[in-house]
């Protein structure tokens, strides 16, 4: 348990209750950001070097990008006049307050029998390339018509329709 | 000598952290590498104001500036003291904290992108095993610091400017990328040290820089115009055209942060050339084997200079492109042919030595790029601009 | 505390964050904001229990990662397009306000 874990924990769990509660929905897309980002950087304290900056390349270069477009094309950066918060707030928030604590006892109950510390795996980005065309190379071929399918099914979802007068 | 000449800086550094004990030694030596990147660069930015606006004002038959020093020389001292010294101006409306954030991200950013390339033998920060996607990941998060500012304004030229600085970044990153997936194909290493090395071989006193093959020439043209568009440079300058939206998402920064953004830009077309002439330009390789002897960082530094005149030329040039011709231009015609590029690189890697896979592969490219000119230009998706309203 | 009890702990509490935030927002782009935010932990998880597991050389949960970042990109897309579809539609991004079946 390092500082700098704590620090980047830190930032996560910050951004991401600052995502959730802020107001301006902007805001909110830019503190998800720092928790992204949070979130990769404790990728590469795990050593997953690949891992951590595919996330910063997904999910700060387009995810965090999608979603304030959507906030600017949806007029959301203007607070809404009932509050944020849906009706059924508090089950919700009793909801979440549950599943983290089931979660966290069981971590804390199993945190015996996890393995305590162990060494750095050397895994290349060369390791990762070689597994990924051969023992997962049926999920990448998967994944890849998911993603087309996906980019096909987004722009017809959001085009403007034939004789649609705005 | 030579040898000490060309790695002068990294001797200089092991020296000095030979003086420190151990564990204190690493952290000063680490410290030394990115003062000297945060040093450099910023001096290659003061260097290269004064040239663009003296070799502009050349190509628009003006002198350019001449009165501060001789020659104008010291023209970016003035500016670095009129941008310090000016009131530093945060609109009323504007969201004060996103507003304050944009340009500190943006050059943190930027400045981290320089961490991984070489820029002389045994010069980079680190040499990291994933150091192009490294790169890539960070000139993703530029993206958002750019929309940070445009819309912490409150302005419509600055959200507007923004708007269309992401939109384009966003759909030029992918020509982008793809170009240099090529490279990764052939060199087989994600790390800019290895794939500098790969191509510091000569054949006949020639280097084997990629740009030299059918496919490396392909990638490097499509390369140079997404990176021309992801540093905003002109004809790619429409989320700043001044005759359309003022300055675009810094219309409302002053002072200091205006002097950051400006900082921001040219650094990110700095570590766009290096990268460029990382990955097909050879790195810190000399352009001739006889040509060894002269230190490596001289190479590379003059190389990155190169490409900046070119940059400077370029905008001296041409005109700027309409939002949707940008857009066409990226998704019709950048991006298919990276893709037959991506192709063809893979044919290229499975020929086998030989002069035939230089014919197919030059073939291959030639035939499309005529094809897909011919039959687009045709269709007048890209062709002479019409004036509707100016004739 | 072991380190992995951490980082499970810390990927338990963004999960439950991004669960609230999926439960207790109205506005449509927000919810799948809570909904990123729960992916990206179960990711902290599996890159966590790779990184000490029995056998990280033969990289399943970074597999798994990589390839959950990868449909998380997917479900983004789509989920925004569809957010936008309904705007246009709707005038609003307002859950609540979301209550008809009918077009």
């Amino acid at each position: 348990m390092t500082i700098v874990f704590w620090i980047l924990a830190a930032l996560t769990v910050a951004g991401g209750l600052a995502a959730v509660t802020l107001r301006n929905t902007v805001h909110c897309a830019l503190a998800v950001t720092a928790a992204f980002a949070g979130l990769a950087l404790l990728f590469l304290q795990l050593d997953a070097q690949f891992a951590g900056f595919a996330q910063i390349l997904v999910y700060i270069g387009a995810v965090a990008i999608l979603v304030v477009f959507a906030i600017l094309l949806t007029r959301g950066s203007e607070t809404a006049e009932h509050g944020v918060f849906s009706r059924t707030w508090l089950a919700g928030l009793v909801i979440a307050a549950a599943v983290f604590a089931v979660l966290g006892w069981a971590v804390l109950r199993s945190a015996d029998t996890l393995s305590p510390e162990a060494a750095a795996p050397a895994v290349a980005v060369k390791d990762i390339g070689n597994a990924l065309v051969t023992r997962y190379v049926l999920p990448l071929e998967i994944v890849a018509l998911l993603l087309t399918a996906a980019m096909v099914g987004a722009v017809i979802v959001a085009m403007h329709e034939k004789g649609d007068t705005k | 000598m030579i040898n000490t000449l060309d790695q002068i800086f990294v001797l200089l550094k092991h020296w000095i952290v030979g003086l420190l004990p151990g564990s204190l030694g690493a952290f000063v030596g680490i410290l030394l590498s990115v003062a000297a990147i945060v040093a450099v660069f910023p001096g290659l930015f003061a260097l290269t104001t004064v040239l663009e606006r003296k070799g502009l004002g050349r190509m628009q038959n003006r002198i350019g500036p001449n009165r501060t020093g001789p020659y104008g020389i010291l023209q970016p001292v003035a500016d670095g003291i009129k941008s310090l010294t000016k009131e530093d101006i945060v609109p009323v409306s504007a969201d004060a904290a996103v507003h304050f954030l944009a340009p500190l991200v943006l050059v943190v950013v930027v400045f981290m992108g320089f961490s991984v390339l070489p820029m002389g033998r045994n010069m980079q920060l680190v040499d990291m095993d994933a150091g192009l996607l490294f790169f890539f990941a960070i000139g993703a998060s530029t993206e958002l610091s750019i929309f940070m500012a445009g819309w912490s304004s409150r302005n419509k030229y600055s959200l507007l400017g923004a708007m269309r600085a992401v939109a384009q970044m966003i759909s030029y990153e992918v020509p982008l990328l793809m170009s240099s997936v090529a490279v990764v194909m052939i060199t087989g290493s994600l790390s800019l040290v290895k794939i500098v090395e790969a191509q510091n071989q000569y054949t006949w006193g020639l280097p084997h820089w990629y740009i030299f093959t059918p496919w490396g020439c392909a990638a490097f043209v499509m390369f140079a115009i997404a990176a021309t568009a992801e540093t905003n440079r002109s004809p790619f300058d429409l989320p700043e055209g001044e005759s359309e939206l003022v300055a675009g998402y810094f219309t409302e920064y002053s002072g200091f942060k205006f002097a950051l953004f400006f900082l921001g830009e040219y650094l990110g077309m700095f570590s766009m050339s290096g990268l460029g002439t990382t990955l097909f330009l050879g790195g810190w390789s000399a352009p001739l084997a006889v040509l060894n002897s002269v230190p490596s960082w001289i190479w590379f530094f003059s190389k990155v200079m190169l490409s900046i005149c070119v940059l400077i030329w370029l905008r001296g040039t041409l005109p700027r492109l309409r939002q949707d011709q940008l857009m066409n231009f990226a998704w019709k015609f950048v991006l298919p042919m990276t893709l037959l590029n991506l192709f063809v690189a893979a044919l290229w890697r499975f020929m086998g030595d030989g002069l035939l896979r230089w014919i197919v592969c030059s073939a291959i490219l030639l035939g499309a790029y005529v094809v897909v000119g011919r039959t687009e230009m045709r269709r007048k998706q890209y062709g002479p601009r019409s004036y509707r309203y100016a004739e | 505390m072991t380190p992995l009890a951490g980082y499970l702990l810390v990927a338990a509490l963004v999960f439950a964050i991004g669960l609230a935030g999926a439960l207790t927002r109205r506005n449509a782009i927000l919810v799948l904001i809570g909904i990123e935010l729960m992916l990206n932990a179960a990711n902290l998880n599996l890159i966590a229990f790779w990184r000490y597991g029995a056998h990280p050389e033969a990289l399943t949960g970074m597999m798994f990662a990589v390839f959950s970042i990868a449909v998380a990109a997917a479900e983004a897309a789509v989920g925004l397009g569809l957010v936008i579809s309904i705007y246009r539609h709707l005038r609003t991004a307002d859950l609540d306000k979301m209550n008809r079946m009918k077009g």
